[in-house]
């Protein structure tokens, strides 16, 4: 008599083929999920974040160099050293004072600054005023949503960013080569336009030391350098900052320094760009493509001598 | 030391430099900039050699090591054949032959105004550097001419030293090297001229004096 026994395992509790092939990889990824709960600085997915409008279409440019190429002076002047030595960088516990002419001066941990806002994807151009550019997702939530938390003054004009400054990690910050910290400004509407972030991610992941981490300015319509990495402290004041770079070489860089092809450069040309992973160079655009969204911020100024 | 067995070998050496960023660049290993890193590689390359050439003379001087003077011809061709390439890089990956924007360039900004004279006053040096000219000239004036390496020197320096944005170290370095060079070129020049005006190289009598007489 044939009898027919089940067999010992359900057929839904088999694994399926391919993914029994990936087992590896889903342990590698379940180590990275623990690790991330246990070390809060470990680097786990952010996730993709949600999609913006404005983000553009264009093709982002490859990891390995959004991290290898950088300008970040506190971990040494050549663009390849923040890759080599940004590694040390303390980034957890990290917190954002943020103060001057406000009626809620706070001080946030960067758990809860990431809880203020969902999380969004922000495919923007970068315009190093260099004379090259890069494409990047950048992960992060808008400057508004920061700021309005302290309830600024009537009498705040602008805001300051200060970055930080950790002697034993950061090299650079040994020689003068700028006046440390950098800090970085912005006219408060500015820093309100929809368009500026603070960027906590990029390409899905956790910010790396060397583009900023934990939390980063992107203001992508004005040259890389307005957009100070690993901020500290923001403040409220009614005067213009002075900025390290205006510090530095007033006569070369000023307060706004908007991307803008038609304002050279004291040393060399800013029509055009070399867009990193390009051969040929591309027509630079004024405010880097972003004149629709920022120009009315500008309407009546003359912009070649507020450069 | 035979020159002619060092020649080829240094030869090859010297293109070596060349040899690391065309590998580079065929094996996409020169960084996300790579045109950058072709462009500044020689340039600075360029520059070596300049104070290599310049090291010719006190190393000679001190060492006692006569042939090195017959290497010198060549490191300062390959000063020429650098500077060349970097001012292709220039002229190709940087304004793709647009020669009006070049010329503007040229015109508006100081460290392409620079590095351009240097680089026209490399001219002459690599147009007599053989023996038919020499022969042409004459050793005084050759070597006059030859003399404008000295500024050359410094307008490189000058050029790339306004070229960069804060970091002024490497820049400082190169002229700081050349300093020394040239610096012991000036000091060499005082003490000889001390020891002229001191008489030490007045031919002082010397053995026994004979006497001139008027034969009967």
């Amino acid at each position: 008599m044939l009898i027919r026994r089940p067999d010992d395992i359900r057929p839904s509790e088999i694994t399926s083929r391919c993914l029994f092939e990936r087992r590896r990889e889903f342990l590698r990824l379940s180590a990275g999920v623990a690790l991330a709960g246990i070390f809060p600085s470990a680097h786990g997915a952010l996730g993709p974040g949600r999609s913006s409008s404005y983000s553009t279409s264009e093709t982002p440019t490859p990891l390995k160099h959004v991290t290898a190429y950088n300008n970040y002076y506190e971990f040494g002047t050549d663009k390849e050293d923040p890759a080599r030595t940004a590694h040390g960088l303390r980034v957890r516990p990290w917190t954002i004072s943020i103060d001057g002419l406000v009626r809620q001066p706070k001080t946030l941990g960067i758990e809860d600054i990431l809880k203020l806002a969902p999380l969004e994807e922000r495919i923007y151009r970068l315009r190093c005023v260099e004379g090259w550019s890069m494409v990047i997702p950048w992960l992060g939530i808008p400057v508004s949503s920061l700021l309005k938390l302290v309830e600024p003054l009537g009498s705040a004009k602008y805001v300051e960013f200060i970055t930080a400054v950790q002697p034993e990690t950061m090299p650079g910050t040994r020689t003068r080569v700028l006046d440390w910290p950098y800090t970085e400004g912005l006219r408060l509407d500015e820093a309100m336009h929809p368009l500026s972030i603070m960027a906590a991610g990029l390409y899905g992941d956790v910010l790396p030391n060397q583009n900023g981490a934990p939390l980063r300015l992107v203001v992508p319509w004005k040259y890389g350098f307005k957009s100070g990495k690993s901020i500290v402290r923001i403040r409220f004041t009614d005067k213009e900052p002075r900025t390290s770079w205006v510090k530095s070489a007033p006569q070369e860089y000023g307060f706004y320094s908007n991307v803008n092809p038609d304002v050279d450069h004291p040393r060399w040309s800013q029509a055009r760009e070399r867009r990193i992973g390009e051969f040929s160079k591309r027509t630079t655009l004024m405010f880097n493509g972003y004149a629709e969204q920022v120009g009315q911020l500008y309407t009546g100024m003359d912009l070649r001598k507020n450069f | 030391m035979n020159p002619a067995l060092i020649k080829p070998p240094l030869f090859l050496a010297c293109l070596a430099p060349l040899g690391y960023y065309a590998w580079g660049a065929q094996t996409d290993t020169l960084g996300a900039n790579p045109i950058e890193a072709v462009t500044r590689g020689l340039g600075d390359w360029a520059l070596n050699f300049l104070l290599i050439t310049l090291m010719v003379t006190p190393l000679r001087r001190l060492s006692g090591w006569a042939w090195l003077g017959r290497l010198r011809r060549m490191v300062g061709l390959f000063v020429f054949f650098y500077a060349s390439l970097h001012l292709a890089t220039y002229l190709w990956f940087d304004q793709f032959f647009d020669w009006q924007a070049i010329a503007k360039d040229i015109l508006k900004r100081p460290f392409i105004t620079v590095g351009m004279i240097s680089f026209a006053l490399l001219l002459p040096l690599a147009a007599t550097s053989n023996a038919f000219a020499i022969r042409k000239l004459g050793g005084r004036r050759w070597q006059e001419l030859h003399r404008s390496v000295y500024a050359i020197g410094l307008l490189a320096v000058l050029h790339y030293s306004w070229m960069v944005k804060a970091d002024i170290s490497r820049p400082l370095t190169y002229a700081a090297v050349l300093g020394v060079l040239l610096g012991l070129r000036v000091w060499w020049r005082v003490q000889e001229r001390n020891k002229q005006l001191a008489g030490a190289y007045m031919p002082g009598p010397r053995g026994r004096i004979i006497p001139i007489v008027v034969r009967k």
